[in-house]
C-alpha cells in the first residue's frame, strides 16, 4: 500500500478496493505525505452520490437508525457508506469509536463501508476529515454516503456544510419539543425524523414539530419533511428511505442542490483558509513571540485585546511581506 | 506525527466485555483513537472492521477458549486482505502453554490476567508505525 503512486491508490479507489479506500481516508485525516496530492487527485472526479447526514442528540438513536437505513437500502441493491464521527477527549487526545458496534452485522458485506472518525478537536467539530472521507466513499461507487455526527452543539451546524440532506432525529419523551424549538434547529433539517415512535409522546412530538413548520411558513411542506421510525426494528424506514430520495429528487430539480454544493464548497475552502492562516500565524509567532510580550503588556495594565490583538496582526502582515520578498530576492539572485 | 488507532474485538461466542471494555478505555486515555466492535464478532468481521478502519494495532480478547483457532484465523485474514502490517495482540484467558503457538501465528503479545496499562501502553509505544504516537504533540 505504502509503494503505489497517489494515482494509483485513486484507482484501486475507484475499483472498490477496501484497503486502498480506508487508506485513502487514513491519508487525509492525517495529512500525512501525498495528502494533497491526494485531494487534488479526489477534485477531478464529479462525485454524483448523495451525502446524507444524520445528527440528533445522544440517545436519539442514530447508530441505530443508520444500521436499519443500511439494511433497507441494501435491500434495494445501493451501495451504502458510513462516516461515523465522535468526540476526542480534550485533556487525552483519545477516543472511543464506538459507532459501528450497532452495525456490525454488515461489516462482511463488500457493499457497505463504515469509517469511525474522531473529531479530533477541530474548532467548529468536523474539521475536513469527515468532508473528505465522505468523498473518498463517494469516488469508491457508495451512494448514499450517511453522515453521522455527535449531535451536540456545533456539529448539527458543521453537517450542514458537507451534506446534500439533513436528518435530525428526536425521540419523544427527551424534552425535545423544547430542542426544536432552539435557535436554528429547525433551519438545520431537511427531514425530521421522530425515532422511537412506539413511546408515549410520539404523535404530540410530530405535532409540535408541524406546528412549528408552520409557524415558519413552511405548512405546505409538512408532509414532506416529518417521518417516524423505530430504529430497532426497522419499522418506518423505508418510507423514511422513499422521503429522502424524494427531497433530494426536488433539491435536483429546483436548484437548491447546486445552490448547496456551491455553499459546501466555500465553506470547504474558507475553512482551509482559516486554518492555514492560523498555522502560518503561529509559527510566525513561535518564531517572534509577540504573542506573549502582549500578554505582559496587558498583565502590566498596558493596552486592550483589540488594540494588541491588532498589533500584532499588523506585525505579521509586514513579517508575511519581508519573507515574500525574501524568497523573490532568492529566486533573482 | 499522527494519532494511533486500535481495533478492540472478541472473536467468537464470548460474551464477556468487561476487560476489552476496560482496555479499551485505557487506551483512549493514553491517547489512542479506540474502535471497539463488540461481542460475538466472527474473525472475518473483525479483519473486515480493521480494514475499513486503516487501523494500526487488532486487540483480540477471548475468555471461552476458542483463541487457537479464532486469533489465527484473524491474522490469516487481515493478510489476504493487504493488511498483514497491522500488529495484532491478544488478551483474556489464554493458558502459557498455548502462548508459543500463537506467537508463531503472528499475535505479537498477548496480555493475560494481571497485565497493566502500562505494559500494553509501553508495547504499544514500542511497535507504533513511523510517524505515529499516543499522544502526538498538539499543532
Amino acid at each position: 500500500m505504502t509503494a503505489l503512486t497517489t494515482k494509483e491508490l485513486v484507482r484501486l479507489v475507484i475499483d472498490g478496493n477496501p484497503m486502498a479506500v480506508g487508506r485513502a481516508i487514513s491519508i487525509l485525516a492525517d495529512r500525512r505525505a501525498g495528502a494533497l496530492e491526494l485531494l487534488g487527485e479526489l477534485y477531478r472526479y464529479e462525485i454524483k452520490g448523495k451525502v446524507i447526514g444524520i445528527t440528533g442528540a445522544p440517545g436519539a438513536g442514530k447508530s441505530t437508525l443508520v444500521d436499519s437505513l443500511i439494511k433497507a437500502y441494501r435491500a434495494q441493491g445501493r451501495r451504502v457508506g458510513v462516516v461515523a464521527v465522535d468526540p476526542s477527549s480534550p485533556f487525552t487526545g483519545g477516543a472511543i469509536l464506538g459507532d459501528r458496534l450497532r452495525m456490525q452485522r454488515h461489516a462482511t458485506d463488500p457493499d457497505v463501508f463504515v469509517r469511525s472518525l474522531a473529531s479530533r478537536g477541530e474548532l467548529g467539530g468536523l474539521g475536513p476529515a469527515t468532508a473528505e472521507a465522505a468523498r473518498v466513499l463517494g469516488l469508491a461507487g457508495f451512494d448514499p454516503v450517511l453522515i453521522e455526527t455527535v449531535g451536540v452543539g456545533q456539529a448539527e451546524i458543521e453537517v450542514m456544510g458537507v451534506a446534500d440532506l439533513v436528518l435530525l432525529l428526536v425521540v419523544p419523551g427527551n424534552g425535545d419539543e423544547v430542542q426544536c424549538l432552539k435557535a436554528g434547529i429547525m433551519e438545520i433539517g431537511d427531514l425530521f425524523v421522530v425515532n422511537k415512535a412506539d413511546r408515549d409522546g410520539a404523535d404530540r412530538l410530530m405535532g409540535e414539530i408541524e406546528s412549528l413548520l408552520r409557524l415558519a411558513g413552511r405548512g405546505d411542506e409538512v408532509s414532506a419533511r416529518i417521518r417516524r421510525t423505530v430504529a430497532t426494528t426497522g419499522d418506518g424506514v423505508t418510507e423514511l428511505i422513499d422521503g429522502l430520495d424524494a427531497l433530494y429528487c426536488a433539491y435536483e430539480s429546483d436548484g437548491n442542490l447546486a445552490r448547496r454544493r456551491r455553499s459546501h464548497q466555500a465553506r470547504q475552502i474558507k475553512a482551509h483558509l482559516v486554518r492555514e492562516l492560523t498555522l502560518r500565524f503561529f509559527d510566525f509567532d513561535e518564531k517572534t513571540q509577540f504573542l506573549s510580550r502582549a500578554v505582559d503588556s496587558l498583565s502590566a495594565g498596558e493596552g486592550d485585546p483589540v488594540t494588541l490583538g491588532r498589533a500584532i496582526i499588523d506585525e505579521f502582515v509586514r513579517w508575511s511581506q519581508g519573507e515574500e520578498d525574501g524568497a523573490k530576492s532568492e529566486t533573482h539572485a | 506525527m499522527r494519532r494511533i488507532r486500535i481495533l478492540i474485538a472478541k472473536p467468537g461466542l464470548d460474551g464477556h466485555d468487561r476487560g476489552a471494555k476496560f482496555v479499551a478505555r485505557a487506551l483512549r486515555d493514553a491517547g489512542a483513537e479506540v474502535i471497539y466492535t463488540g461481542i460475538r464478532q466472527s474473525p472475518k468481521a473483525i479483519a473486515h472492521a480493521a480494514v475499513q478502519e486503516d487501523v494500526d494495532f487488532v486487540g483480540l480478547s477471548c475468555l471461552s477458549g476458542a483463541h487457537n483457532r479464532l486469533f489465527p484465523e484473524v491474522i490469516e485474514l487481515l493478510k489476504e486482505m493487504g493488511a498483514g502490517h497491522m500488529v495484532v495482540f491478544g488478551g483474556g484467558i489464554i493458558p502459557h502453554k498455548d502462548w508459543p503457538f500463537l506467537e508463531s501465528a503472528g499475535i505479537s503479545r498477548i496480555f493475560g490476567p494481571g497485565a497493566t496499562v502500562d505494559e500494553m501502553v509501553g508495547m504499544i509505544t514500542k511497535m507504533a508505525p513511523d510517524g505515529s504516537r499516543l499522544q502526538p504533540p498538539a499543532e
